[in-house]
């Protein structure tokens, strides 16, 4: 097999780039609407990043208005906007990854530990609920149970006779909140990798481990988790990868525009958003857009190196 | 003798230490994951009781966990107007139309860029891949879908962005990756091209992939409300459920957020009860036929956490 296969593209590189086209034209057609489609909606909009150099106005266009180089940036970073922006996003992100992947380590240990069935498959079902409503359910859902008039928490503080609680204008509570609800949302989704990584590992060292006495903590100490470094450290990396990449949808839909709360909720995202959406400000929007995409470029690659020297079958180029 | 009875009481002592570490794990899981799916399952709880709760129980006494009163008020207020079903009508197409032409390409493009004696693979690959590497950012991609493409107010500026995603076309690449080379092999044995042999000898085989990524695909166009949100104005009269929802939610924040507030009239905010009874509505679908597909989601989330 694996000599067939070197064989075959060597015969193939003797072929003029034509030939190869003409030869393989089948299979190009059957790219093409994909290619077309990348084309036309991730790099069309390329050339349109100028428009972060200039001062647009809309009877000039991108490349008609003024060029006033990087005058835009240098607004951004010295008004503080852009580290205030850059440090919520990582920090969100930070939380999410680390809290993310230790509960859904967790979730997917004990799941695999429980001996019936029709509990693993409930529950399961049950956790991975939340992943599939759309975010703008996800905002609905924290209103109903935070708001102040009618919230479910408010009325069960009034109940008890405590005072109400105010969260829709107190930014300090609003990071444990997110997390909570991110955690919320996607434990089910993360925890199936990891169960999955359990559920390949071999049967017979797990029962070789009770013959020789090791207990459940200790299966899970000495078997479970060293089985399952490869995939966290793998996962983590590639989520690190990602990390001044918000999600937008989470943060829109629970925060929205109430600017109350931005100094602790605002993120890359929200920003670019409202900068575009609502006050068609394209230069100042793209010029986050592009600091944000360009650092995030630096960071997969970096990432991809160091996985490439750790693991090189999980690189991804 | 000794010897043996101290063998026996170590395997004894060691049986109980195992059962009883067992128990304790087991106890402390069955436990955990009870509540654990209980925090999961509140929130739905609490939206499906605040629909069916009148608006005045729930000014009184806030929204409850399960109705004092159940009353229909909320849903014959939300399908009175009738609007909601023409929502229903443009989100069902664009999920049936959106999933079939995104399924298709995605699955001819994995297919080509799995095969081994097709020299453009890795240069194609890497053109797609690349898109996840870097993007354009917002901005850009706003202006020329709006002067460019002048697709504002347009249901195709919802339908084509979602057609695909590199993640997808990897991910179907892993399936076909499981399919036998000596297919293909066999089919040009007896000289059928490689569409022919895509069609009636690859995607029979394709089908749980199918399965799983024309699921994912249909979950993406069902929860639609980004692409909405920045290009369907009002304009468009009829929206996609989602973004119907978002505009509900949208409306009362705004009237509650701005400062003329006592100019506002009281009617204009949606109540609680029927925003709650349009989520039900715009939900209800994927909740009701989930259990019977999460398993292409499963297969699809552990195919695809290994990269193509």
């Amino acid at each position: 097999m694996g000599k067939a296969t070197v064989q075959v593209p060597k015969r193939k590189s003797d072929l003029t780039f034509f030939q190869k086209v003409k030869r393989s034209r089948v299979l190009l057609l059957m790219c093409l609407p994909a290619i077309l489609f990348f084309i036309a909606f991730s790099y069309a909009p390329m050339p349109g990043i100028w428009v972060a150099f200039v001062r647009y106005n809309y009877r000039d266009g991108i490349f008609g208005s003024k060029f006033i180089g990087l005058d835009n940036f240098e607004f951004l970073a010295t008004s503080g906007k852009l580290l205030s922006l850059t440090k919520n996003t990582i920090l969100y992100n930070l939380a999410f990854i680390l809290f993310g992947n230790f509960l859904a380590v967790f979730v997917a240990i004990l799941l695999n530990e429980m001996r019936s069935k029709w509990f693993k498959k409930v529950s399961q079902t049950i956790m991975f609920l939340p992943y599939f409503i759309s975010q703008v359910l996800v905002g609905i859902l924290v209103f109903n149970l935070l708001n102040y008039d009618t919230g479910f928490v408010n009325g069960i503080l009034t109940s008890m006779g405590m005072e109400r609680w105010q969260p829709y204008s107190d930014a300090s509570v609003w990071p444990p909140i997110m997390i909570l609800v991110y955690l919320w949302q996607q434990t089910g989704y993360n925890s199936v990798v990891y169960f999955a990584a359990i559920m390949g590992i071999d049967g017979e060292m797990m029962e070789a481990a009770k013959v020789d006495g090791a207990n459940g903590f200790q299966r899970i100490r000495y078997i479970i988790l060293p089985s399952l470094k490869p995939t966290i450290v793998i996962l983590l990396l590639f989520a690190l990868g990602g990390i001044v990449k918000g999600n937008f949808g989470l943060f829109y839909n629970i925060v929205g525009t109430n600017p109350m709360l931005y100094s602790t909720t605002d993120i890359i995202e929200t920003y670019v958003y409202r900068a575009t959406v609502a006050e068609f400000n394209f230069s100042t929007a793209s010029a986050v857009g592009l600091y944000q995409s360009v650092i995030g470029f630096i960071i997969v690659m970096a990432v991809n190196y160091i996985v490439k020297k750790i693991e090189p079958d999980y690189s991804l180029f | 003798m000794a010897k043996k009875q101290d063998k026996d009481l170590m395997e004894s002592g060691a049986k109980v230490r195992l059962g009883t570490s067992d128990k304790i794990i087991r106890g402390f899981g069955y436990t955990f994951l009870t509540l654990y799916s209980i925090c999961c399952i509140i929130p739905f709880i609490i939206i499906v009781s605040t629909s069916f709760t009148s608006e005045t129980v729930i000014r009184a006494e806030g929204v409850q966990f399960l109705p004092k009163d159940i009353t229909l008020t909320a849903y014959s207020m939300v399908t009175k107007s009738g609007g909601i079903w023409w929502s229903y009508l443009v989100t069902i197409i664009l999920t049936v139309v959106g999933t079939g032409i995104g399924l298709s390409i995605i699955s001819m493009t994995g297919y080509a860029l799995q095969r081994k004696d097709f020299p453009f693979r890795n240069g194609i690959s890497f053109f797609i891949y690349f898109t996840s590497l870097f993007q354009a950012g917002l901005a850009p991609y706003y202006l020329l879908m709006t002067q460019t493409y002048h697709l504002k107010d347009s249901y195709l500026a919802v339908l084509l962005p979602l057609l695909m995603s590199p993640w997808l076309i990897i991910l179907m690449k892993n399936f076909v990756k499981a399919i036998p080379h000596e297919i293909t092999e066999s089919g040009k044995i007896d000289g059928a091209g490689d569409m022919r042999i895509f069609v009636s000898l690859i995607l029979p085989m394709l089908k749980p992939a199918l399965a799983t990524i024309g699921l994912f695909l249909a979950l993406g166009y069902w929860n639609e409300w980004y692409q909405s949100s920045l290009f369907l104005s009002s304009n468009t009269p009829v929206k996609p459920l989602q973004f119907t929802l978002y505009e509900i939610v949208n409306k009362t924040d705004m009237l509650k957020n701005s400062v003329a507030g006592q100019f506002i009239n009281l009617a204009d905010i949606p109540q609680e009860s029927v925003k709650m009874a349009n989520a039900v509505l715009a939900t209800g679908p994927i909740i009701l036929l989930y259990p019977f597909v999460q398993k292409y989601f499963i297969s699809g989330i552990t195919v695809g956490a290994v990269k193509g």
